[in-house]
């Protein structure tokens, strides 16, 4: 399935059209409680990402999410730019070159462990973690209902950051007044699986 | 080959990275390789994993460079920077968990006089807040 040049660009162009588009709510959500750049950081990051889909999608997969990594960290100019291209970078790392079904959960695994260890953070501390970790655990259960299944965990997992109180990065400064608005990072991760979920739905 | 352990100066503001290294330069002179950055790719507030590298080439000492950092987004392009450098300079760079502007000035003074790069590290993080 991802063999093919073809899908593998619609998929590039799915995720950095979806981010694009929501750059402006997503820096909306970072007025709120952080610095107000993770919108344009994003944008900048996957523009970049689009300019370069057709090249990227003429590589093998892994390749491919490792070259996306590797310009989200160069481009982004914020602490998403390493965390997100960790997250890509980690993908490319741990997948085969043609890789199935089965091949995603244990490289989604890594990918999300390594994010952990650059943001030195995990669950329950209101960022992209959030959705992160409850999509790998969901993804890990399989069964019935994938991919859709997970586009509805991802955005429940981010919705559910809006009370919490966040511990890391610039929205920890506000302490008990970042209590009330969704993570940045927790949407942006969102819509990064919803793009991959609605590529997937659409090939099946 | 300088003698001395080099300073690189990251900070989220271009305005920021420069006064502070003109302190440094003021206290140290020119013992200490010396470099800043600041401002994300455009040219706007944040941090750029390729301005890190190149201010860290121009800092190089073979006795190792320290790295100060502003807010949690230079730490995390900083950490990043210093993972992506060549295998014979890694090792050899290490963030100090100072503030930017007293934790540069304290690290540059401990490297004019010769201290290793753990020590300048050391002498940065005395400063870190409790």
């Amino acid at each position: 399935m991802t063999n093919d040049a073809a899908a593998r660009g619609r998929l590039i162009r799915a995720m950095a059209e979806r981010l694009i588009a929501h750059a402006e709510e997503l820096t909306a959500l970072d007025q709120a409680i952080g610095d107000g750049d993770h919108g344009l950081n994003m944008k900048r990051g996957f523009e970049t990402v689009l300019a370069q889909a057709d090249t990227l999608a003429e590589q093998p997969l892994p390749e491919a999410l490792s070259g996306i990594g590797k310009t989200l960290v160069m481009r982004v100019g914020g602490a998403s730019g390493p965390l997100y291209g960790t997250l890509f970078l980690t993908l490319g790392k741990t997948l085969p070159a043609e890789p199935s079904a089965a091949d995603w959960p244990s490289a989604l695994d890594a990918a999300v462990a390594a994010v952990k260890a650059r943001g030195k953070s995990d669950a329950g501390q209101k960022t992209m973690l959030d959705v992160l970790v409850p999509v790998l655990e969901d993804l890990k259960r399989g069964g019935d209902g994938l991919p859709g299944r997970l586009a509805t965990v991802a955005h429940a997992a981010a919705e559910a950051t809006v009370p919490m109180r966040a511990v890391r990065g610039r929205a920890s400064f506000l302490g008990e007044r970042s209590v009330g608005h969704m993570d940045p990072g927790a949407r942006s991760s969102a819509l990064l699986v919803d793009a991959v979920v609605a590529w997937l739905e659409e090939k099946a | 080959m300088n003698k001395n352990v080099g300073i690189v100066i990251v900070s989220h503001s271009p305005d920021v990275a420069r006064g502070t290294a003109d302190m440094v330069r003021q206290m140290v002179g020119d013992d200490v390789p010396l470099a800043w950055c600041g401002g994300n790719p455009d040219g706007g507030l944040g941090t750029s994993v390729p301005d890190i590298l190149a201010a860290i080439d121009r800092a190089w000492s073979e006795r190792g460079v320290a790295v100060l950092v502003d807010l949690g987004g230079a730490e995390t392009n900083s950490e990043m920077a210093i993972e992506m450098l060549p295998e014979e300079r890694a090792g050899r760079v290490l963030l100090c968990n100072a503030p930017i502007v007293e934790g540069a000035v304290m690290a540059g003074t401990e490297a004019s006089a010769g201290s290793s790069l753990e020590d300048v590290r050391r002498t940065a993080e005395e400063l870190r807040p409790a």
